[in-house]
């Protein structure tokens, strides 16, 4: 329960941060709030021989609006997303999902960036982004790129991100108007992983459902002109689509009724507050 | 830039409980490990080491955090804060504690230190917080005694005596 040794960097700047990442490459992590990296590395699951600390970066600390995202900065902790003022209005399906996003006592350190650049399959917040279409991006010492959440997100624990690349931002598309927004999950406790996440868009025309703790990374389908009289055959068929498991946490049958029934109920919500 | 090598220790110095305090870790040594063994804390109570039952949780900069998910040079230059931080230097209680025993709010006290750290930057951010609320903070520990009815009741109790005595302050 104690981790390997490692070097132990903390650059002052973001230009900083890049150069120790062109220097170590696939032998150093990026460390902000640990909530993830941490217990992986005190069981041993990792081992870095590097880890460089961009927790104090005060240029990476922000949340801001541009005209169509909210950008979220590698060193905002998820506390400060849920405490920003304007995130109900920008963005109804993060105030809703963030609450289930760790504990109080963990969302004060963890990073949003962390928790996308980590991609656990059960985790809120890359499900939210894949949901809503966002985006991820990336910059290395030379080069910067943006690559939409499904190019990002790979499988479990597994992204696109090279090794001497840093994500350095996540954008997330604001509320859309006369869109409606609903989060659900499943979990054996408040805050745990979870067993069944689901986030729900619907706009006059378009349903667009993601499912998180299925799959091995969060699984998003969109459906247009859906009849009411069609909508559980299709939630039956995306259930079916995603090979559920099963594991210690629940049955593969237990996770597709899951998704019928969370599904439909995020739906519905959704649908019931369009504005 | 600050850097380190594996096999070197490396002088950590932070406030610890408002004092400034210099010590030597490895970047592998855990928070938790580092309060205890270098600065003799008998206070900070290990329990899970993976950031699940809650009990080694301080305050670093005022905000709640695992001491077991932290490494002692992540603390250089910050602010952390335990539970020694809340009775006065002659050991007389602060309210939050004595509402705790005053509610039976612990029984074989192991987790409490880290919760009361929760609870006392919870209640900064929250001064009027729901039956729901507390129960939904308290979610991220782990009693095995109390079944923490104990610590909501001390919990909304010392709430309400504070925002009554700040009522009182602010109209007299």
């Amino acid at each position: 329960m104690k981790p390997s040794a490692f070097e132990y960097i903390r650059p002052g700047s973001l230009a900083e941060a890049l150069a120790c990442l062109a220097r170590y490459g696939e032998d150093a992590r990026i460390i902000a709030g640990g909530l993830s990296l941490v217990p992986a590395m005190n069981f041993r699951l990792v081992q870095p021989k590097v880890l460089i600390d961009i927790a104090d970066i005060k240029e990476l600390d922000y949340v801001r609006l541009d005209a169509a995202h909210i950008e979220v900065g590698a060193a905002a902790t998820q506390a400060r997303l849920l405490a920003w003022p304007e995130l109900a209005t920008a963005s109804p399906l993060l105030a809703q999902a963030l609450p289930h996003v760790g504990h109080f006592q963990t969302r004060s350190r963890g990073t949003v960036c962390g928790s996308i650049a980590n991609s656990d399959p059960s985790s809120e917040l890359p499900l939210c982004l894949a949901t809503l279409a966002g985006s991820v991006i990336l910059r290395s010492k030379g080069a910067s790129r943006q690559l939409a959440a499904a190019d990002f997100q790979l499988g479990l624990l597994h992204t696109a991100r090279k090794a001497d690349e840093m994500v350095v931002a996540v954008r997330f598309p604001l509320r859309q108007k006369g869109a409606g927004y609903a989060f659900h999950e499943l979990a054996e406790r408040q805050g745990d992983l979870a067993i069944c996440a689901v986030a729900a868009t619907v706009t006059e025309r378009a349903i667009r459902l993601g499912i998180g703790g299925v799959a091995d990374k969060p699984a998003v389908r969109e459906w247009s002109d859906l009849p009411d009289s069609g909508l559980d055959a299709a939630l039956n068929e995306f259930a079916w689509d995603l090979e559920a498991s099963d594991d210690t946490h629940g049955t593969a049958v237990y996770r597709r009724q899951l998704v019928r029934r969370l599904g439909r109920r995020a739906i519905l919500e959704a649908r019931a507050c369009r504005n | 830039m600050p850097q380190l090598n594996t096999d070197g220790r490396r002088s950590v110095s932070f406030i610890l409980n408002g004092k400034p305090v210099t010590g030597h870790a490895e970047p592998r040594m855990l928070l938790t490990d580092f309060l205890r063994q270098e600065m003799g804390l008998s206070e900070i109570h290990v329990g899970c080491e993976h950031g699940v039952c809650g009990t080694c949780t301080i305050r670093m900069d005022g905000r709640p955090a695992r001491a077991c998910l932290t490494f002692a040079v992540q603390a250089e230059g910050h602010r952390i804060d335990t539970v020694q931080s809340l009775a006065t230097p002659e050991g007389a209680l602060n309210d939050l504690q004595l509402a705790f025993r005053k509610h039976h709010a612990l029984q074989c006290g192991y987790c409490t230190p880290g919760i009361l750290m929760s609870v006392t930057a919870f209640l900064e951010i929250n001064a009027e917080p729901s039956d729901a609320e507390v129960r939904d903070m308290l979610s991220g520990h782990l009693c095995r005694c109390t079944g923490y009815v104990g610590m909501v009741h001390a919990i909304l109790d010392v709430a309400k005596s504070r925002r009554k005595k700040a009522g009182s302050t602010a109209t007299a």
